[in-house]
């Protein structure tokens, strides 16, 4: 797959503040890419910075091999779905759709076959004539994607274009979004901040903190193999404990020896190791690599979240049984369940 | 029971109070059609008084004038007041405020100071130019400066001045509240520059133009004393008006009252029901 | 957004031109005798009229507090109607404004008059005739006439913003009317008032028109003082402009006292 968009030492600073710090960045043709990120990342300056409108201090931007670091927004081959959607308020649903191609001075038949068309696509047949200011937040949102779509961009940018919208939408949505990206076979790049939406929709996932990248990778592989204990409590919950690699294929952490899947750490390093709460066994205490006392059950719906503490640490445990608070459980962990991460600072 | 008694008496009050307000213009509207010149006594009906006003050129004179100025200092306070905000909202926080408070100076102080301050300019601008044009040491063929010049230049100068703030203070706030993200969709969807300002921003403002215009021009039409410093032996409408006043005789000024609030009032009647239909129309589409 | 400050450009030069120089010609004049010397001379001068600055503040003053008190139950009541009724009742207050004030003074010229309308109904049930017209108290009145709608705008403005559940819960908590008038409505439309005050006493303290029209000779304000250095007999701009100073400064502290409240709240009005 050839690189579509390519980011080369990025550097963007607002009043002093950096806010990129020399980010490079490779994304893929037809991919459904997501920047994920807790607010204040730089996600969204990123994305800006692709559509062309934040301009880097240094670095460059290229769109297909070329350098469009200082193409305005208006001649690159991007469209972009606004946080809140942004229509213009005096156009009507049609004329809105229309802005992009009306522009081009494209004829007004293929103008009109071109917006019911798009309009189709994302559901919205019928309401041509209807002002956008009286759409709910749905209907809003598809036609500021129709808008973008319709100019047949090769990468559209969205930039949390759900975080308006009630839980089931948000779902509903994030289904349409990943079939609207696979119909028109283009790549999409998606902000949030949400770690369930993008390991839903997403090919890839690129993990921000601070300006910079801490990991990209598929869902899969940056839940389950995270590089870092910001990576691990960023995407779904963990335990993240300290722990020294005794030799290849064996860790120790929580006073005890255990076998895992990873080599070629220096002997006795000081690593730190992560956990999901649902890889934890619950075992009768005496048959347990670890012991610890209950602490409190939260009923979850699908499952009990137990907290349960062990030598001072307290460990998170998602079981489908619930135990007692107060009641002594063994743990077990599996030697593919422990990951293991070299020691992060701070 | 109590509570009925309170209300009796919330609508007398307010009865009495609009009383107030509109005692005097019922009791205009009454006298213009005063056969006779009392002011006090209405001795029977007549048409007279609005027949002699259709004839009165200073009046009419005064009104094409009023009209005129108006609408010359509306449309250039409108233009350069829109420019004004969008430059300012570029600036810094710093810059804005210097500017505002400067901007503001003519609708915080009396108007009498507005009035004054620019006649005194005009007073100063006419003392250079005498002093220019009589001076040996320069010249003759520069010495061309007006020095006659209070009249229609004063009159707009000092209009579209006191309009400007007005402009100033519609426009900003709506440029300000404007979602920046609609400009830069617009050049997403490929705009440049000068197309996104005409086909997104200019028309998301434009009710705030439209009704910075309306008021520019009831602000001139209906401007006495600053006019009244400026417009040397011009006459507008309210200073027309006013030198009627001080002959305290001719009851063409009652009819003049009459006509003024008859217009007035069919011109707010309208745009509500302009405003009115529009509303429900939109609602109707929902 | 469109980052064209370029665009003020001409809005710039001319606020320069023809707001703030002449401003500064004011102070110059004020400060200067007639052939342009330094001088305090103006301003001490000023003191000989200090009669007349006391009666336009007092004038304006109580023609303000007037207002104040007419309009605030006028207010309180408006802002308790249903939005259609509020909106006529709105219009009714705003369209004699939109009559130019010199035709609504001459209204009221022709009511006070000693043989006027008001005299001669007086008449007709044995009372007067009384000497209205050219006293200090039909000067106050034309005040309060012309004015009187700039009082009620903004108290209404701030009051419609305060909530009904507002006042039920001050009576829920034991206020009578008058605690509640107190402690809730007069606190909440604190913005109004301030901003009502200012858009009284300005141009209440300034006028020239109505003390000539409604004052005759006897009640010159600071107004009438200043035209006459202007465009009257005296022609002093010197004076005149001293004059236009401490004028400016009152102003000036009557809106810095007012501001104190709050300083928002002109947008919504102007």
């Amino acid at each position: 797959m050839n690189k579509i968009v390519s980011l080369k030492n990025i550097v963007v600073g607002f009043d002093d503040e950096p806010v990129l710090n020399g980010l490079s960045l490779d994304i893929h043709d037809k991919e459904f890419v997501t920047f994920l990120g807790p607010s204040g990342c730089g996600k969204t300056t990123t994305l800006r910075v692709i559509g062309g409108f934040v301009q880097p201090k240094s670095g460059n931007v290229f769109f297909n091999g070329q350098d469009i670091t200082n193409f305005p927004p208006y001649k690159r081959e991007v469209n972009t779905v606004f946080q809140k959607y942004a229509l213009f308020p005096h156009l009507n649903v049609y004329e809105n759709v229309a802005f992009g191609l009306r522009l081009k001075k494209m004829d007004e038949r293929e103008i009109r076959s071109r917006v019911s068309e798009m309009l189709e696509v994302v559901g919205l047949k019928g309401f041509e004539r209807r002002s956008t200011t009286n759409l709910s937040g749905g209907q809003q949102q598809r036609v500021a994607i129709a808008r973008g779509l319709v100019n047949h961009p090769k990468v559209l940018l969205l930039d949390e274009p759900l975080g308006a919208l009630d839980l089931k939408l948000r779902k509903e949505m994030q289904l349409e979004l990943k079939r609207l990206q696979q119909a028109m076979d283009i790549t999409f790049i998606y902000v949030t901040h949400d770690q369930e939406e993008a390991l839903t929709m997403s090919d890839t996932i690129v993990i921000m903190k601070d300006g910079n990248i801490q990991q990209i990778g598929g869902p899969i592989d940056i839940y389950n193999e995270p590089e870092n204990a910001f990576v691990a409590s960023f995407i779904g919950e963990s335990n993240i404990i300290d722990g020294i690699m005794l030799r290849d294929f064996s860790v120790e952490f929580a006073g005890n020896a255990f076998t895992c899947v990873d080599k070629g750490f220096a002997h006795n390093e000081l690593v730190q190791v992560v956990i999901r709460p649902e890889d934890i066994q619950v075992v009768p205490a005496i048959r347990g690599q670890l012991t610890g006392v209950v602490k409190d059950v939260i009923f979850k719906g699908v499952h009990y979240e137990m907290h349960v503490e062990q030598a001072g640490y307290e460990w998170i445990i998602h079981s489908t049984q619930a135990s007692e608070p107060g009641e002594l459980i063994g743990m077990c962990i599996g030697p593919d369940e422990i990951h293991i991460m070299r020691r992060s600072e701070g | 029971m109590k509570k009925t008694h309170l209300q009796a008496l919330q609508k007398a009050y307010v009865c009495l109070l609009f009383s107030f307000l509109y005692v005097p213009i019922a009791v205009m509207i009454v006298f213009s059609f005063n056969e006779s010149k009392s002011r006090t006594l209405f001795t029977g009906f007549t048409l007279k008084w609005y027949k002699s006003l259709l004839q009165n050129d200073m009046i009419l004179d005064a009104l094409a004038l009023s009209l005129f100025v108006a609408f010359i200092a509306a449309t250039v306070a409108t233009v350069l007041g829109v420019m004004a905000s969008i430059g300012i909202s570029g600036m810094n926080k710093r810059l804005q405020g210097a500017i505002n408070t400067v901007s503001y100076m003519p609708v915080v102080n009396p108007e009498i100071i507005t009035g004054v301050s620019l006649m005194l300019l005009f007073v100063v601008y006419v003392n250079f130019a005498h002093w220019f044009n009589t001076s040996e040491s320069i010249p003759a063929f520069l010495q061309i400066l007006p020095e006659n010049i209070f009249g229609i230049g004063t009159l707009l100068i000092a209009h579209i001045t006191f309009c400007l703030p007005y402009v100033i203070f519609n426009v900003t706030p709506k440029l300000r509240q404007m979602d920046v993200r609609l400009y830069e969709a617009a050049l997403d969807l490929g705009c440049n520059p000068k197309q996104a300002f005409f086909k997104v921003v200019l028309p998301e403002i434009m009710p705030a133009i439209l009704s910075a215009f309306l008021i520019s021009l009831t602000y001139s039409i209906d401007d006495f004393i600053i006019s009244y410093f400026s417009c040397g032996t011009l006459q507008t409408l309210p200073i027309a008006i006013y030198s009627m006043t001080r002959k305290k005789v001719s009851p063409e000024i009652n009819a003049l009252s009459t006509v003024m609030f008859v217009v007035i009032l069919a011109i707010i009647l309208v745009t509500n029901y302009m405003e009115g239909r529009s509303y429900r129309k939109t609602r109707e589409k929902s | 957004m469109i980052r064209k400050k370029s665009l003020s450009a001409p809005y710039l030069v001319w606020m320069v031109l023809f707001i703030a120089a002449p401003l500064a010609i004011v102070v110059y004049y004020a400060l200067t005798d007639k052939s342009g010397n330094f001088t305090l001379e103006n301003l001490m001068t000023i003191g000989r009229y200090s009669s007349v600055f006391a009666r336009s503040l007092i004038l304006a003053a109580i023609a303000t507090v007037i207002c104040l008190v007419l309009s605030f139950p006028v207010s309180y009541f408006l802002s308790r109607l249903r939005a259609s009724k509020q909106k006529i009742m709105l219009m009714l207050v705003m369209l004699p404004m939109w009559m130019n004030f010199l035709l609504r003074t001459y209204a009221w010229m022709s009511l006070l008059e000693n043989n006027g309308i008001i005299n001669r109904l007086l008449g007709l049930i044995g009372l007067g005739p009384f000497q209205m017209i050219n006293t200090s108290g039909a000067v106050v009145l034309g005040m309060v006439y012309n004015f009187l709608p700039y009082m009620i705008l903004p108290l209404y403005t701030a009051m419609t913003k305060i909530d009904d559940s507002i006042i039920e819960a001050a009576q829920d908590l034991g206020a009578g009317t008058i605690k509640t008038l107190l402690r809730v409505l007069l606190p909440l439309s604190a913005p109004g008032i301030a901003t009502g005050i200012t858009m009284v006493f300005v141009p209440s303290v300034s006028t020239f028109i109505i003390s000539r029209m409604l004052g005759g000779g006897a009640n010159l304000l600071i107004g009438d003082l200043i035209e006459l250095q202007f465009l009257g007999n005296s022609y002093n701009y010197n004076l005149g402009s001293a004059m236009s100073l401490v004028l400016m400064v009152i102003v000036l502290l009557c809106m810095s006292f007012t501001n104190g409240f709050d300083d928002e709240d002109m947008e919504g009005v102007v």
